[in-house]
């Protein structure tokens, strides 16, 4: 049977707020699955209920066919899960740590070390495998977090935002980790586009607690890319609502959305502007931008899908 | 694609014993451990100096009874309840506030095995703070009456031992309450050392009433066992002009104090779990 990871009209609510609303989603084989959605969309609350760390207030959670509410320890038995950042108990060190999960996830004893030596040394943490936990930066302590879930040959891997906390380096290892499992069922929330475009073969996008959409990464863009282009451009300064005013009435600019504080997404029409055009416009503005990048097509559905349920 | 190959199942059992182990690896190496430890040096070494130093009458003129009375009939129970608050006071609020439930809950565990390992680990190093300082009195009354030691300090350790037991019950009750770890050892030391004071004292002195609810009157047995007769379950003094008041005291006897010691351990422990297997990692 493959592995699989399955919502059926998963709901949560917290008093008055709804953070998931009847979520239906079933994911089979052996993939990667992104998992995005804007923050409170409702990713880490999916994510919880499939791990045990909360409960659903109505619906289903099952991994590989088991129901994780009636039975937690037979649902997981082959699932490895990184939810937010964990924290390890401080007087351990990785090695203990990382043995303790061993022992509890059924790990043959002769096994243990060696599966640990070498989780230790993909998450480049083997120099620290004996040094107290309560020390490590909160990077390190995600390195060792990374490592947990490599130590039991899971079937499925659960993972909410791994590459938080880690340095640019990091996050391109961690990268090439879930790059190297693709061969199970790797279910990972990120807010980072590029990271998912890079790891993941398919996407589902959630909003106000809903799914907006779960296809292949090809399928999605093509659907709601829409025509036309999308760069994203920085700009020195804040980007306040009299600049994204200037930039939106260029011609041929069809739309413009803070993706932050200092950045821009601007779709544009191609029939009436190329990509050179629209630098040359923007950088014409004497606005202060200063980096020019186009968007990737996820990125361009992922407004639209967003923008769309605002 | 199958991975069975590579792991066996692991029973519940031995689960409590994994978490068991690596909770008390933790504990042994925390400064809490050695925190609690030179506390319960200070006391026993103050109590060895001033006794050494003053000779009080109640210590060195009972006998060895009446000297292990004075020195380990007043201060085990507050080692006791230290060490409940210390070991047990967070150890599950901690997994939520410190976030190493995140660690640890997302696995092929059941969350009882977690409650009952960490209160495994937690009353094992409080065993330990408990065995060092009887170790200490130990010393004190060989020292003083050498080669008698009174079964009835046996019994007393032993007694103390059980209340350690039905403490840490509570402690970690209140611990899967709270979310933050601070307000739970507090409540729990509040709770031990004066809610419980007041309310024997009330309920006898003011209200007539034995205090049979009260975790700390069952515990009277860990002291009372020392005093040779053993203290009446009831005594009425009179007091007063011409002796027109009284006053009621009540003693627990020592199949009374067990019992009463027995039902908190079960009801705390049995609260507890339920709570903890209820608690949500929401932060």
């Amino acid at each position: 049977m493959p592995p699989s990871i399955e919502a059926r009209q998963l709901t949560k609510r917290y008093g008055q707020f709804t953070a998931l609303s009847g979520l239906d989603l079933s994911i089979q084989g052996t993939k990667c699955v992104g998992f995005l959605g804007p923050n409170g969309a409702g990713k880490t609350t999916t994510m919880k209920i499939l791990t045990g760390l909360i409960r659903a207030t109505k619906g289903t959670a099952l991994i590989n066919g088991v129901d994780v509410a009636s039975d937690k320890k037979a649902a997981l038995s082959s699932c490895a899960t990184l939810i937010e950042t964990p924290e390890i108990y401080p007087s351990l060190t990785p090695k203990e740590a990382l043995s303790m999960l061993c022992e509890i996830r059924g790990v043959p004893r002769q096994d243990r070390n060696k599966r640990i030596d070498d989780a230790l040394a993909r998450v480049k943490m083997s120099e620290w495998a004996d040094k107290k936990v309560g020390g490590f930066s909160k990077g390190m302590k995600q390195r060792v977090n990374v490592a947990s879930t490599l130590l039991s040959d899971p079937e499925v891997i659960i993972l909410d935002e791994p590459s938080s906390g880690l340095d640019p380096r990091g996050m391109s290892e961690v990268r090439d980790i879930v790059l190297s499992l693709r061969d199970r069922l790797v279910f990972m929330s990120s807010h980072l586009l590029a990271e998912v475009t890079e790891v993941c073969q398919e996407v589902a996008l959630i909003d106000h607690g809903k799914l907006l959409v779960y296809d292949t990464i090809e399928n999605v863009t093509a659907k709601f890319a829409g025509g036309g282009g999308a760069a994203e451009v920085g700009f020195a300064g804040n980007v306040d609502e009299q600049l994204r005013a200037r930039v939106s009435k260029l011609p041929g600019v069809t739309s413009t959305t803070k993706s932050n504080d200092r950045h821009l997404i601007v779709k544009y029409d191609t029939a009436v502007l190329t990509q050179d055009k629209l630098l040359e416009s923007v950088a014409g503005l004497k606005a202060g931008a200063i980096t020019f990048s186009q968007a990737s097509g996820l990125e361009d559905a992922y407004l639209s899908l967003i923008k769309e349920t605002l | 694609m199958s991975r069975e190959g590579s792991k066996a199942a692991v029973g519940s059992l031995a689960h409590v014993g994994i978490a068991a182990k690596y909770n008390f690896l933790n504990y042994f190496r925390a400064r809490r451990f050695y925190v609690m430890l030179a506390i319960i040096l200070i006391i026993a070494g103050l109590l060895t100096a001033l006794v050494g130093y003053y000779r009080p009458p109640g210590f060195v003129d009972g006998g060895a009874l009446g000297f292990y009375g004075a020195g380990w009939g007043s201060f085990a129970s507050i080692v006791v309840v230290l060490s409940a608050a210390f070991f047990g006071g967070d150890a599950i609020s901690g997994e939520f506030q410190n976030r190493t439930g995140y660690f640890l809950v997302p696995n092929p565990i059941r969350r009882s095995a977690i409650y009952v390992g960490k209160w495994l680990a937690a009353l094992a190093a409080s065993t330990i703070i408990l065995a060092v300082f009887a170790l200490a009195m130990l010393a004190n009354g060989l020292f003083y009456f050498p080669g008698n030691v009174p079964w009835e300090f046996v019994e007393s350790f032993a007694f103390a031992w059980v209340y350690l037991v039905a403490a840490m019950s509570l402690a970690f009750a209140f611990s899967s309450l709270f979310k933050s770890s601070s307000i739970s050892v507090l409540m729990s030391v509040i709770l031990l050392l004066f809610v419980f004071s007041v309310i024997d004292t009330v309920s006898s002195l003011v209200a007539g009433i034995e205090p049979w609810f009260s975790l700390t009157y069952g515990a009277g047995i860990v002291s009372n066992i020392l005093n040779v007769p053993y203290p009446a379950a009831k005594t009425v003094t009179p007091f007063g002009p011409g002796g027109r008041f009284t006053v009621v005291s009540y003693n627990a006897t020592v199949p009374e104090g067990l019992l009463i010691l027995l039902v908190y351990l079960v009801v705390m422990a049995v609260l507890g779990l339920i709570l903890f297997e209820r608690k949500e990692f929401t932060s």
